[in-house]
């Protein structure tokens, strides 16, 4: 039985890729060529990564905000839950300031401007740590424990995978310090410091949400 | 990760290159796709003989209406212990290994996009499998509750000890799951970023398709499992209220968590498995592949929809009727993709003149017994009709239809189709024939016996039942027994065949596909040069191919 060469399909279904905009294009090769790209092929699985992980926050934040509505008592009775202080404002805005910290020592890497790289980066890591030191505290002060009712659980849970993440995040930033100063194992395009790059983004971006969540949602 | 350690990766393979190919190294952390593929498989096959072993002690149990032959916490152990063993480690991690062999000789790459992150997947399976089956030696036994673990019966453990049972399940399936994501973004980057020159994604076998499509499955759903399976162990050992009903807390979200993961998981099981028929069939009916574009698009529309139908296992949880009726509705939308590939295979295999050697049976046997097993689904889609059988038999036989006669029989199929090209030998075809009849007929008495069971009311995961129900179940009880036994050929005609099988030469099967052009087994970089790909799979009508297939397949 003979078969019509598929290649001469009236439809073309490959001209898919030449539709998206260029920077989609590079983030999806077409076959072949793209083998050396080490730095762009572990940047996509980095994101794939992360997309995923994403999700494991959108459970979570599901569960929150289901009980939260289902709950009649969401408070117990002397319980005033997570409380929007102006510790907890400076905290987040320490966070999400370092956001604009790490970009530019990236940028710096990619400029070969090493010392510049290292001050934004260390800049950083005291940031992270802050951030860290700070919800610890604030865990400390809070009159709920995570064993106090929905709105214990739902605290902690969210809050504490989320430090956990920042925890991540501070650990991978020291390491990639600490490696800089390894002669000739850094590049313009290192991949462990663009993935940590994106990695604390992904976290700021996270603590947005659960910020919001968390501190702003009255009952 | 992987480019920080290029330049031990060049020296660990070229040291490989010396050591040449030996038993230990299939014991040591290799990074080489294949390696990892061919650990895969071998201990997931373990894994597959014990939970087939508990699948034994579960059915010698009912033979019998009284509970007489185990007590009933540790009948509880078994069916658990089986569900899990042979969804998370036996299907999802075998296809792993299966598509970490062959993608990358499929699409015409040296080896995975993240080989070091491969051989970590692999290497947290053995322990996290391990770690599972000690729990039948704790004082009060494994987890008790079912594969699905609802809260609130699985947080009721016997004993107060912090290290039970359902503490060990949980940890063992979490970091099953970090395995899988570590797996699913290696396979995702792979198929994106290493195919060769000429491959586009229109002229990949529909193999890889369903790879990839079980892979964003596992990507976007997995996480979900996840993190149900934290909330649980928070509410299991460290005292928060989550998913206890007493103290405000909504097991319903547990149960919405979960079916999110692991009704994807049925297709991320599946998936691979219409894509080994894919392979097969074309290769034995010297047909091309009926309707490739439409049956790789619908590979990708049953992952689409599969992620939108997971409440229509929750019908009978106290679940609204607009959730109902809108869930039955995209359930049995998924009939309409796999109705295109189940036509595609038809149409692949009509009038064509059939070799019916081993691998072929086995797909066809799979295939056809996937129509009966979609039936059966799209009937308990209806949610009235899902209200009446809900938890019975009939819904135990629907998805034995799916995982054994379907995926494991494509499982099979694969095994013996490739079998040749990962080992270099050839098995011996009567013993494979013999193997198939064994497992076929049994598996058909078995998971037969259980729709009639369920439409008269037998609910599943009971050691005890009315006498009525004798009958039924002492033929499943027989049927199971030969399906055991059926392993023994399978196992004698595999090992004997590795061990001593005559030499096998590099395309047996006259096959299309990248993976064909290399040797058997391949060498250590897959390929002398990377092929530059111009034609399109399943170019059965190419004069190259038109060969018949003899018999003698070896030297």
């Amino acid at each position: 039985m003979q078969s019509r060469h598929i290649d001469e399909s009236p439809i073309r279904f490959d001209l898919w890729r030449q539709r998206l905009p260029n920077w989609l294009q590079r983030f999806l090769p077409s076959g072949g060529g793209s083998h050396e790209d080490h730095h762009g092929k572990g940047m996509f699985g980095f994101t794939v990564f992360l997309l995923s992980e994403s999700i494991i926050f959108l459970s979570f934040i599901f569960t929150y905000v289901a009980l939260r509505l289902t709950t009649k008592n969401w408070l117990p009775p002397g319980i005033s839950g997570p409380e929007l202080s102006t510790f907890v404002v400076i905290n987040t805005v320490v966070l999400l300031s370092s956001s604009f910290i790490i970009q530019p020592a990236e940028n710096a890497l990619k400029h070969n401007q090493l010392s510049k790289f290292r001050w934004l980066w260390l800049i950083t890591i005291a940031m992270g740590s802050y951030f860290l030191v700070g919800l610890l505290i604030e865990w400390k002060n809070l009159d709920f424990k995570i064993t106090t009712g929905l709105v214990g659980s739902t605290f902690y849970l969210l809050t504490g995978f989320h430090g956990l993440h920042v925890l991540a995040g501070v650990v991978l930033q020291i390491v990639m310090l600490i490696r800089s100063f390894i002669p000739g194992n850094y590049n313009k395009t290192h991949f462990g410091t663009s993935a940590t790059t994106l990695f604390w983004h992904f976290v700021d971006v996270v603590w947005v949400f659960l910020f919001s969540l968390l501190y702003l949602w009255r009952t | 990760m992987t480019h920080d350690f290029s330049q031990e990766m060049i020296e660990d393979r070229e040291s490989q290159n010396q050591q040449g190919n030996t038993w230990r190294e299939y014991f040591s952390f290799n990074t080489d796709h294949k390696v990892i593929g061919i650990q895969y498989m071998v201990m997931t096959f373990i894994f597959f003989l014990i939970g087939g072993l508990l699948a034994m002690l579960i059915r010698a149990e009912l033979l019998t209406p009284e509970s007489n032959l185990v007590d009933r916490p540790l009948y509880n152990g078994l069916f658990t212990m089986h569900g899990t063993i042979m969804i998370f480690l036996w299907i999802i991690p075998f296809n792993a290994g299966l598509s970490n062999y062959l993608v990358p000789l499929m699409i015409g790459a040296r080896d995975m996009a993240f080989p070091l992150l491969n051989a970590i997947s692999f290497w947290i399976l053995p322990p996290a499998g391990l770690l599972l089956l000690s729990s039948f030696f704790l004082p009060n036994g494994t987890a008790q509750s079912g594969w699905w673990s609802y809260p609130p019966i699985s947080l009721q453990v016997p004993g107060d000890q912090f290290i039970n049972g359902e503490f060990i399940w949980i940890v063992s399936l979490v970091l099953i799951g970090i395995s899988s994501i570590m797996g699913a973004v290696n396979f995702v980057t792979t198929i994106f970023w290493m195919r060769a020159p000429g491959m586009t994604f229109f002229r990949m076998p529909v193999f890889v398709w369903s790879v990839f499509s079980a892979q964003l499955l596992q990507l976007i759903n997995l996480p979900a499992l996840t993190a149900a399976l934290i909330l649980l162990l928070l509410d299991l050992s460290f005292g928060t209220q989550f998913f206890k009903p007493d103290e405000n807390g909504d097991p319903i979200i547990y149960q919405h968590l979960f079916w999110f993961y692991s009704h994807p998981a049925v297709y991320i099981m599946a998936l691979p498995a219409f894509g080994i028929f894919a392979e097969v069939l074309p290769a034995f009916s010297r047909n091309p592949l009926f309707g490739y574009r439409s049956v790789a698009i619908a590979t990708l529309g049953i992952a689409a929809i599969s992620i939108f139908v997971w409440v229509h296992h929750m019908f009978t949880s106290a679940t609204p009727g607009w959730m109902r009726m809108t869930f039955m509705a995209t359930s049995m939308l998924v009939a309409i993709p796999t109705g295109i590939k189940a036509f595609a295979w038809t149409a692949t295999i009509w009038r064509s003149k059939l070799h019916l050697e081993t691998p072929m049976l086995f797909a066809m046997g799979g295939a056809a017994m996937f129509i009966f097993g979609g039936v059966t689904g799209v009937m308990l889609a209806a949610t009235p009709f899902d209200i009446h059988v809900n938890n019975t038999y009939f819904v135990v036989g629907h998805f034995h239809y799916i995982v054994f006669n379907t995926i494991t029989m494509a499982i099979f199929a694969a095994i013996y189709y490739w079998f040749p090209k990962i080992t270099g030998r050839m098995y011996a075809e009567g013993w494979g024939k013999l193997h198939f009849w064994l497992t076929f007929i049994p598996a058909n008495i078995t998971f037969f016996s259980m729709h009639p069971l369920g439409l008269q009311g037998m609910l599943r995961r009971v050691s005890s039942y009315d006498p009525q129900y004798q009958g039924w179940n002492i033929i499943a009880s027989l049927g199971s027994f030969l399906l055991g036994a059926s392993t023994l050929p399978f196992i004698a005609n595999i090992v004997g065949s590795w061990l001593y099988g005559p030499k096998a030469v590099d395309n047996p099967w006259h096959a299309t596909g990248l993976e064909w052009t290399t040797s058997s087994p391949p060498p250590r970089d897959n390929f002398e040069e990377i092929p530059i790909v111009t034609r399109p799979p399943y170019d059965y009508g190419n004069p190259k191919y038109s060969v018949i297939v003899n018999s003698d397949n070896s030297e």
